[in-house]
């Protein structure tokens, strides 16, 4: 049973009476815990793919399926519940929100489902415990480092237990060493929480990383492949 | 909610400095409608005082019908009974009974036509302070055959204090009025046409000379407050035969000044307007710039899976926090100076002065100390802040994640 198809789908742009196909026919299949890399060269539809995938952009044609659910036909309102309950984010920009410590960011989501308090502070604790950042509990972003931030952006996709996390180029604004400690945390935690992790990147340390790398370009799969047993 | 608060609270200082100036046109505003507002109200108040509360009395009771048609023949007994029922009424401070008519003056080879006010002598000082309004004599008790004269229709008839003054008129049914009183005082009043024609006599002289004993034109009444007004007269309506006696406010019997009082009013609210359009705008800036600047974050937000509803909660709160702090400040900055001025009047001097006394004010503006008038510019505030806040939570309602991300 795969928690993730999508079936044939189309995104297509319309910009100054020229029709730009981003994503072109793409059918994919993901299975629980898996940790799959979308790679391909900049403007190849990596991040259209992503963000129709996140239910942030709806497909032109095709059909994108969550457990039986077509994303399409739910309306906005029920497809921000949906987002929020089955996906985790993690941005390039970490995107984190600033008047918040790295506590409360990642208990935020948490908050938005309605957690008891104790729930989501103990949860809070064990992530930030799991990424390295347990002392730096009530940092807030502006007093951390890129690295730091975005182990909290991690954590705080994790926060609230979805079906699948995705990262849209996680590791562009990292150094090696910070890229190195995130793709471990990221591999460890898909395997002890048994959550899928999709990346879209053109990053080769993420890409070694991945158990299943596709590779678009022109908004079409060239090549789908295992790597590594999970 | 508590943590949209929390959010909320934390956002606004993200940026303190345009955090600090839109409070501070909050406050700007605020502080000066109060101050405007407390002198406006503060001169209807000293208008009121004067003009009513030294002359025409908070309400009148006259006889039914002297109002449209003042004939000496519509006058009322002066009843224990009547007193009485004035009396019961618990904000009636005091009762002061006149009969009030026409006749011609005479002193010498000059005449003119003057108003004679019959009065309580004691009753009408207490009122309105007449002794000490004197230039010239002394003042006269009950049953003397004495006058006081206005200082300009004094001069016009050539008279002083000792001199003689011959009045003729028609009294009570046809019976004529006449007598020859002597001038006990002259007095300055303020209002220069009643200056000019006014001649007070003991009430008792008043009756004799029209043949109306114990008839009165007027009996006025003042309260102890502005505000007892409706409820004393609305009482008095049902206590009082309405086929006998008619009750008139002072705004039915002074409507120029009611008119006067309407016409400041409604410049004074065009200036608060203005000072409300100031922080319209100042509120509005600040939210469109809020917005556009974490236009990203809303998008963030949104993707994770935050309601545009909560988004737009949180904007409207943090506008709130900041009309409050200026709101807040302006009330705590403006009330010292109107509790200074509410005890210790601006005295007016000069021709601005002169003008005011005139009409028989004091030249004073003291500012008002009123409760409910922060309370409605805080409501207004907090209203034009709702109001200003409208269209960008509406933008917010517009926001889609992916192109706000995007930035």
């Amino acid at each position: 049973m795969k928690i993730l198809t999508l079936n044939n789908v189309h995104k297509i742009y319309n910009e100054s009476e020229v029709q730009v196909h981003a994503v072109n026919s793409v059918s994919l299949g993901f299975d629980k815990g898996e940790f799959a890399a979308i790679v391909g060269p900049s403007g190849s539809g990596k991040t259209t793919l992503l963000n129709m995938i996140g239910g942030l952009d709806q497909p032109t044609e095709g059909e994108i399926i969550v457990n039986s659910t077509n994303i399409g036909d739910l309306k906005p309102s029920k497809l921000i519940d949906f987002r929020m309950y089955n996906i985790g984010f993690v941005f390039q920009a970490y995107n984190l929100i600033p008047v918040l410590t790295a506590r409360e960011n990642v208990e935020f989501i948490m908050h938005l489902q309605g957690w008891p308090k104790q729930r989501r502070e103990a949860r809070s604790r064990e992530l930030l415990e799991a990424v390295g950042l347990g002392d730096r509990m009530d940092s807030r972003p502006s007093k951390m480092s890129g690295g730091q931030q975005q182990r909290v952006a991690v954590a705080r996709a994790l926060a609230s237990k979805p079906r699948f996390v995705l990262a849209d180029e996680p590791t562009a604004n990292l150094d090696s060493q910070a890229t190195e400690n995130l793709l471990d945390i990221m591999e460890r935690l898909n395997r002890e929480e048994e959550v899928t992790f999709i990346f879209s990147t053109h990053d080769n340390r993420v890409v070694k990383k991945a158990h299943r790398v596709i590779t678009i370009e022109d908004g079409q799969v060239e090549t789908d492949e295992l790597q590594k047993d999970r | 909610m508590k943590e949209y608060i929390k959010l909320a609270w934390r956002n606004i200082w993200r940026n303190k400095r345009r955090t600090l100036i839109t409070a501070a046109s909050v406050f700007f505003a605020i502080f000066f409608a109060l101050i405007m507002r407390a002198l406006q109200l503060g001169s209807y108040s000293n208008m009121i005082d004067n003009a009513v509360t030294l002359y025409s009395g908070h309400l009148q009771i006259h006889d039914q019908g002297y109002w449209d048609n003042k004939s000496i023949n519509r006058t009322l007994v002066m009843s224990d009974e009547l007193i009485k029922t004035l009396r019961s009424e618990e904000e009636v401070k005091q009762v002061v009974p006149r009969l009030e008519s026409f006749a011609l003056g005479s002193s010498g080879p000059q005449t003119k036509g003057v108003l004679v006010m019959g009065i309580d002598p004691e009753k009408q000082d207490e009122m309105s302070g007449l002794s000490q309004k004197l230039v010239e004599g002394r003042y006269f008790s009950e049953g003397e055959q004495a006058a006081i004269v206005g200082q300009t229709l004094a001069g016009y008839l050539r008279m002083t204090a000792g001199d003689t003054l011959v009045l003729l008129g028609q009294g009570y049914h046809g019976a004529t009025a006449a007598g020859k009183y002597t001038i006990r005082g002259i007095v300055k009043i303020p209002k220069p046409d009643l200056d000019n024609k006014m001649v007070y006599l003991p009430l008792q002289t008043a009756q004799q000379m029209y043949m109306a004993p114990n008839r009165l034109t007027t009996i006025s009444v003042n309260l102890h407050e502005h505000d007892a007004l409706q409820s004393t007269v609305r009482s008095l309506r049902e206590k009082l035969p309405d086929d006998q006696y008619e009750v008139k406010t002072w705004k039915q019997i002074m409507p120029e000044l009611v008119q006067q009082i309407r016409s400041d009013n409604a410049s004074g609210w065009i200036l608060l307007a203005i000072l409300y359009l100031i922080i319209a705008f100042g509120v509005f800036g600040t939210v469109m710039m809020m917005i556009s600047e974490r236009k990203r974050e809303f998008g963030v937000m949104i993707a994770v899976g935050m309601h545009k509803s909560k988004l737009a909660l949180i904007v409207t709160l943090e506008m709130v926090f900041i009309g409050i702090l200026g709101l807040l400040a302006g009330v705590a900055g403006s009330m010292p100076v109107i509790l200074h001025y509410h005890y210790n009047p601006i005295r007016l001097s000069g021709e601005v002065a002169q003008s005011i006394e005139t009409f028989g004010i004091e030249p004073i503006m003291p500012m008002a100390w009123q409760a409910d008038f922060y309370g409605n510019q805080t409501l207004i505030v907090g209203v034009i802040v709702v109001v200003a806040v409208l269209y960008p939570i509406y933008s917010i309602t517009r926001i889609r994640a992916v192109r706000a991300m995007r930035g």
